[in-house]
């Protein structure tokens, strides 16, 4: 059955916002139904839809897909965001997976306990500007081409992008030292897609919103809760 | 120098457990460099080997691969465990990522304080039993083969195996009402290369005993 994929989330950006960059940048429209309350999950799970349980769940393509990483590279595997061979790959897969790191601690940091929430922030900081963002200046640096990876846009581009910007919600002036990584933002910022979705209304209120509104809050406890216990 | 993928971690499962796994399920020699104190993590910090520092590294084709997801994603496509379209492909990261949670589950047992162990470990069973076995005791129902998906040796098998013995050393019987995954464990293990990896002597790390997190966290920290 062919149709628009169908995105199940909460309305938030949590685990789903990088989906939903990748499905923009690759002009696929796409449905959302939002969990809002604890029976919508349960109606998910006892209709037998979450695979593990668990959301993000993405229908497409006859697929109930469930896992970020899972639906990510299926995505841009389709749409040709994955580069053209397997060392390609390799790199974007890498790049792909340090960004993630880098936005797992930031989706993390609204639960931070408020005693330790300012040393989180600055751990976010230091990561990101000692750790990630050095190393795709450095990449950007060594080839000289606009792409991280083959000299074309790929997932890894798409990520990034979705990190500085999240990062600079924190901290504008986090590029400062970065004059590649400013120009790769500017230029993926004007691809003609994902400036749509940087503008688009929905788009707009999650950004501004953000993790930082206590509705987005109690969404993320939703999932959280029925997450696997973290240590 | 070999052609050898080589592995840099310290002498443990951890991340680099499953990658051991592939490589040998794959039937491809490996060598492994230990880290055994915190100077060698900082050499290869240094030697500007680690992409953002961390470990798993595994040098392999002329790259120094690093993310425990990206060189399994490349090790299962360029060694044909990877399933033959697309869609397989999708399948099999969905039951690997599965199993990666579970296996972290798994990982963070031994390093849980005393008086929350008891706690966690049966949150642990009841996770394996009732969220993660059952999955995949389905999927073998489902289609009546011998693999996980389209019919052939892929890496979700083999991670698949690899959780299944984790499991049981946690819990001998865990596997006391799955009857499908009880012949899947006998049946994976018996291929080969894998049965070759099982035996003594092989490159298959033990279990962390608590009594060495200690010397593991020195490396780390």
């Amino acid at each position: 059955m062919a149709g628009k994929p169908k995105l199940h989330y909460s309305n938030g950006r949590g685990r789903m916002e990088s989906i939903r960059w990748l499905l923009a940048t690759a002009g696929v429209e796409f449905e959302e139904q939002f969990i809002e309350k604890k029976e919508d999950l349960e109606k998910l799970r006892n209709d037998g839809y979450l695979l593990f349980q668990q959301v993000p769940m993405v229908e497409i393509d006859g697929m109930k897909m469930v896992q970020t990483r899972a639906i990510g590279s299926y995505i841009a595997a389709k749409y040709n965001l994955y580069g053209k061979d397997l060392k390609e790959r390799a790199w974007i897969d890498m790049y792909v997976e340090g960004t993630t790191d880098l936005m797992v601690m930031i989706m993390y940091h609204p639960f931070e306990p408020a005693d330790t929430k300012e040393k989180n922030l600055a751990l976010i900081i230091e990561r990101a500007t000692t750790r990630y963002f050095p190393v795709y200046e450095k990449a950007l640096k060594d080839h000289g081409q606009d792409y991280l990876v083959g000299n074309k846009l790929s997932w890894a581009d798409i990520h990034l992008l979705e990190a500085i910007l999240m990062v600079e919600e924190f901290k504008p002036d986090i590029l400062s030292a970065f004059p590649l990584l400013q120009a790769l933002e500017g230029r993926t910022s004007n691809i003609p897609k994902i400036t749509t979705f940087l503008q688009a209304g929905e788009a707009t209120e999650r950004w501004e919103g953000c993790c930082h509104s206590e509705e987005e809050i109690q969404y993320l406890i939703v999932w959280l809760l029925q997450k696997i216990t973290q240590p | 120098m070999s052609g050898k993928p080589k592995l840099h971690y310290f002498n443990g499962r951890g991340r680099m457990e499953s990658i051991r796994w592939l490589l040998a399920a794959a039937g491809v020699e490996f060598e492994e460099c230990f880290l055994e104190t915190k100077d060698d993590l900082t050499k290869l910090r240094k030697d500007g080997s680690l992409l953002f520092q961390q470990v798993p590294l595994v040098e392999i084709d002329g790259m120094k691969m690093v993310q425990t997801r990206a060189i399994g994603n490349y090790i299962a496509a360029k060694y044909n465990l990877y399933g033959k379209d697309l869609k397989e492909r999708a399948l099999i990261d969905m039951y690997v990522e599965g199993i990666a949670d579970l296996n972290e589950l798994l990982m963070m047992h031994v390093s849980q304080p005393a008086d929350k162990k008891q706690e966690y470990f049966a949150n642990l069973v009841d996770k394996a039993t009732n969220r993660y076995f059952p999955v995949y005791e389905k999927v073998l129902k489902d289609h009546g083969q011998d693999f996980l998906v389209g019919n052939q040796l892929s890496r979700a098998d083999v991670q698949l195996l690899e959780i299944l013995l984790m499991a049981e050393e946690c819990k001998p019987d865990i596997l006391a009402k799955f009857p499908l995954l009880q012949s899947f464990k006998a049946r994976i293990s018996n291929i080969p290369t894998i049965k070759k990896f099982l035996q003594p002597g092989s490159q298959r790390k033990p279990p962390l005993q608590e009594k060495d997190l200690p010397s593991v966290m020195k490396i780390f920290q």
